[in-house]
């Protein structure tokens, strides 16, 4: 087996959670989706270190770890305001900025 | 040619006083009118010295220059404001300032109970000073520039009361029309310009000899379309008689004495363009002779005694068109009864105003009558206009009239005889038209209402009459004696041969005064030996209603220009409203309408926006897919 | 040539024993209906690939996948959703028109296009392996990079940290609406309710209790359980003990003389 397999599990690890972004309706599954989309970034980063010999690709994806949890921080945040005030988790409720 | 400095002082000391007038507006009111008189006499005396000087010296040294300024100087066009007097132009000199100060010294009585009296003068004033620089000029450019000037005054002096609607239009009219022979005056200089290179008198007429005949034909029809504009000749005639808007004095002095005139100036000087190109010529003498008859029909209708003297001074300027166009031969008598008919038309203009001044300003002549004992001055001096008018001798006119019926008919072949019938039959119907003005105005039964009280005119009003009678009545013989005029002219125009007589002149006079005779008649029998109703009588044949109507010169003028250019001009208006305006209404529509498309993809849900973000992802990935390979 | 990195067998055996796993938790994730399932899925794959990141010898990370990752922001999700509202479910029904067919479409389109294009690129060199950069330890080789070439990275991160830390205690903020009821509106409240049972307040915990499990109920005055002793989840399920057992006997009330 080559490295190659991990890019591909990679690349459909990130497809996969693209399609649920747009997909689910519930606010905290999507974000979760957007989650799994960067852990599969994540993995592509830690084996392209691995080709490349050099742990540059480690420490990059360390920060992306850290840039997903705060925007899960803020994030979360954000949705339990909007829960507060109108009672629904659902992201097609927030539909104002329209024509 | 020997230079004089004195010469701007005719055009300076009239255009001092307009500018002073206009300037210092009402605080002029007491004195405005004194100065301007001043002004106009002070060039007259300034005409009359140049022309002492002028007659001391040897006929070729007779003509002087005066240069003022250089005023266009641009590559190989060279203009400069100069001055020429010479013997056709001090004649005109001494007329406009002449004619100009009696009518000025008229107007100081006339116009004194009108409140504006001081913007009249200016006005006069201004007229003067443009015409004299019309005459005085020593290029078509420099006579341009006076040609302007005579037409903005004359806007101006028509529409003087222009409270009134319909004589502000007057004005308006008179302008536009004379707008068209303006054209006519540019084209011709262009084309002299573009051909000839230079602009000057002398230069064209230098160039003449080379020049091609089309080239000349060319410059003498737009000169011609020119002063048909100025002088009120068929075709476009149309304005003179609504001129009669303004002040009598305006009349007088624009309308029949100076203005009108300037067309017959124009051919006269341009005579070696007109030698050198006979179709222009031809075209001259039936223009013509189109409007002598023309004017002498309307003439011959008309009710108001202003609107009479406008269609009788333009079958007047018809025969000095007339004579004008029928070569050397032509030219000095054009001038001679430009002259005579400066005295008599001025003095006959000056008399219907006192006859409206003592009338309380009624102009219908239906309304006058047995006036002849109320206004004896004005009855005498309005009678020697008349007598001089219709060619009587030994008054001014029948020389003039009928050195023009004898050069007309002399002319030779089918031309003469056509020209000369004309123009007989001209004078018999001249003779009719005016004695009807004066009977109905001067010798018929009274017909006015109780409530109107002629009296004489004051003296600063008569003294004028009277002193242009005198001049209807022995100008005539002091210019023709012994053929003094002619021999003045003469270095002017080139030597011609001399030419035959057909008829003896005594067989000339003896015609035209029986066709005098005959028109006489045929008015004293219709007016002076019946009833003359107090209003216009209804049934009259289709001819008199036809001459009533200016023989439909306003229903034509509308058909053929005003109605098109109407149509054209709303036609353009739609077009611009609905192209252009509507083109750049389609561009902000055609904005709104893709703005409005665009919005519908504004849905507000988080998840359209996403899977349009994943559809350009993939998208940037099927880029590279397809570049990598 | 003699390749510098051979994968052994064991990896391959764990690659492809997990990876398959993994894209069905994947799948899973965003087909269950409960958001609930959907979190302890995430944080299968979550762990699964921490799993592959310490086989690839990137063991510091792997470390930090699991304790930052699956355990820090997925418990974050849960806590989140408890709160939500743990039932919350979506009905399958999907209301924009057109979304799903055009997002599997997408989706399929991305996804096949970027597999192959991984297949055909190539980097124009041999894996080189991490046992070389590993040599020092994974975590001082991080080091080194992460205080050298990447500090200032590093600086502007924890920045961030800060500030995602402030703004969400910003937007938990609950502002309140309406003043606070102060001790006597609350009383005044109490005594114009429908009832005056409950006017002077309720009894603190432990004052009628007979037991101190959850699932006995405490006893009123007149020997009747209290129904706000006992949580409505167990009263639903019908977890209640009979709290009369745990009455208390005659009590010896006599007191003994001091010998």
């Amino acid at each position: 087996m080559s490295l190659d397999n991990y890019l591909y599990l990679s690349a459909i690890l990130f497809t996969i959670g693209a399609v649920g972004v747009v997909v689910r309706r519930n606010a905290i599954v999507v974000f979760m989706c957007i989650e799994l989309m960067l852990n599969a970034a994540n993995l592509s980063l830690v084996t392209f270190s691995r080709i490349n010999g050099t742990l540059d690709g480690q420490v990059v994806a360390f920060f992306t770890m850290v840039v997903a949890a705060c925007e899960v921080v803020v994030g979360l945040a954000i949705i339990v305001t909007i829960y507060r005030s109108r009672r629904s988790a659902s992201i097609d409720d927030a539909s104002l900025l329209k024509r | 040619m020997a230079t004089n400095n004195g010469l701007v002082y005719l055009i300076a000391l009239p255009l001092f006083g307009a500018l002073a007038l206009l300037l210092l507006g009402r605080k002029a009111d007491k004195w405005g009118h004194l100065l301007a008189t001043a002004m106009s006499a002070g060039s007259f005396a300034v005409g009359l010295i140049q022309l002492s000087q002028m007659l001391d010296r040897e006929a070729e040294l007779r003509p002087v220059t005066q240069k003022l300024f250089t005023w266009i100087s641009v590559g190989s066009f060279n203009v400069d404001a100069s001055l020429l007097l010479d013997q056709l132009s001090i004649c005109f000199v001494l007329l406009i300032t002449g004619v100009g100060t009696l009518i000025h010294i008229y107007s100081i009585s006339y116009m004194s109970h009108d409140k504006d009296r001081r913007r009249f003068f200016a006005y006069l004033n201004l007229f003067i000073a443009a015409m004299l620089l019309l005459v005085l000029g020593d290029s078509y450019l420099n006579l341009y520039v006076g040609w302007e000037g005579v037409g903005l005054a004359s806007y101006l002096l028509i529409g003087f009361w222009n409270q009134k609607p319909a004589y502000a239009t007057a004005s308006k009219k008179a302008f536009v029309m004379n707008r068209i022979g303006d054209m006519g005056l540019s084209f011709a200089i262009m084309i002299a310009f573009a051909s000839l290179g230079t602009v000057s008198f002398s230069g064209v007429k230098e160039e003449a000899e080379f020049a091609s005949e089309a080239t000349m034909t060319a410059i003498g029809i737009m000169l011609l379309v020119a002063a048909v504009g100025k002088s009120a000749q068929f075709p476009l005639q149309a304005w003179l008689g609504d001129a009669m808007a303004g002040p009598t004095p305006v009349s007088a002095l624009i309308h029949a004495a100076t203005m009108v005139t300037a067309g017959v100036y124009l051919i006269v000087r341009s005579n070696f363009v007109f030698d050198a190109a006979p179709t222009a010529q031809l075209l001259v003498v039936i223009v013509g002779a189109i409007t002598l008859l023309f004017g002498a029909i309307i003439g011959m209708a008309k009710d108001d005694i202003k609107k009479a003297l406008a269609a009788s001074t333009m079958s007047q300027i018809g025969y000095m068109i007339l004579a004008s166009g029928l070569g050397p031969a032509g030219y000095a008598f054009a001038i001679m009864h430009l002259l005579t008919h400066g005295f008599f038309k001025a003095g006959m203009f000056l008399g219907a105003g006192s006859v409206m001044h003592g009338m309380n300003d009624e102009v219908n002549m239906r309304k006058y009558g047995g006036l002849r004992k109320f206004m004896p001055i004005t009855f005498v001096t309005f009678g020697l206009g008349y007598l001089a008018i219709i060619g009587v001798p030994p008054f001014a006119g029948f020389y003039s009239k009928d050195m023009i019926i004898e050069t007309a008919l002399n002319a030779g072949g089918a031309k003469g005889i056509i020209l000369g019938s004309v123009t007989l039959l001209g004078a018999a119907i001249t003779a009719f038209y005016m004695t009807r003005v004066m009977i109905l105005t001067f010798t018929s039964p009274k017909r006015w209402d109780d409530n109107q009280h002629p009296h004489e005119s004051p003296a600063l009003m008569w003294v004028p009459m009277v002193i242009l009678s005198i001049g209807s009545v022995i100008s005539g013989y002091l210019l023709y004696r012994g053929k003094a005029f002619k021999h003045w002219l003469e270095p002017l125009f080139e030597e011609h041969g001399e030419h035959t007589e057909l008829l003896p002149p005594i067989v000339v006079s003896g015609l035209a005064l029986t066709m005098v005779a005959i028109g006489v008649a045929i008015a004293v029998i219709k007016y002076q030996l019946s009833e003359i109703d107090n209003v216009a009588p209804e049934k009259v044949s289709i001819f008199t209603r036809i001459a009533r109507r200016d023989l439909l010169q306003d229903d034509v003028n509308e058909a053929l220009f005003m109605r098109p250019g109407q149509a054209l001009t709303s036609a353009l208006v739609k077009i611009d409203d609905s192209v252009v305006d509507g083109a750049v209404r389609g561009v902000g529509k055609m904005a709104l309408g893709s703005g409005s498309a665009l919005r519908e993809t504004q849905t507000g849900f988080v998840r359209s926006y996403a899977v349009l973000i994943l559809i350009g992802a993939a998208a940037l990935i099927a880029a590279i897919w397809v570049v990598t390979t | 040539m003699e390749p510098l990195l051979t994968i052994q067998t064991p990896e391959t055996v764990l690659f492809w024993f997990l990876a398959p796993l993994s894209v069905l938790a994947s799948l899973g994730m965003l087909l269950v209906k409960k958001a609930v399932h959907s979190a302890l899925l995430l944080a299968w794959v979550m762990v699964t690939l921490a799993i592959f990141y310490i086989a690839q010898g990137a063991l510091f990370l792997g470390i930090v996948q699991v304790v930052v990752y699956t355990g820090a922001v997925m418990m974050l999700f849960l806590f989140i959703l408890m709160l939500v509202g743990v039932d919350s479910s979506d009905s399958l029904t999907e209301t924009i028109t057109g979304l799903r067919p055009i997002a599997i479409t997408a989706a399929v389109g991305f996804g096949g296009l970027m597999v192959s294009l991984l297949g055909r690129a190539t980097l124009g060199r041999e894996p080189v392996g991490l046992d070389a950069a590993n040599g020092p330890g994974n975590v001082q080789g991080l080091a080194a990079l992460l205080f050298s070439k990447y500090v200032w990275p590093f600086e502007v991160i924890s920045a961030l940290l800060i500030t995602a830390a402030v703004g969400a205690m910003v937007l938990a903020h609950h502002q309140r609406t309406t003043p606070r009821p102060t001790q006597r509106e609350q009383s005044v409240n109490r005594f114009r309710s429908d009832s005056l049972a409950g006017a002077a307040g309720l009894p603190g915990p432990g004052v009628f209790a007979r037991h101190n499990a959850v699932d006995v109920p405490a006893l009123l005055p007149d020997g009747t359980p209290a129904p706000s002793s006992i949580s409505a989840t167990l009263k639903a399920r019908g977890d209640v003990i009979d709290s009369a057992q745990f009455q208390l006997d005659n009590v010896d009330t006599s007191v003994e003389e001091e010998k």
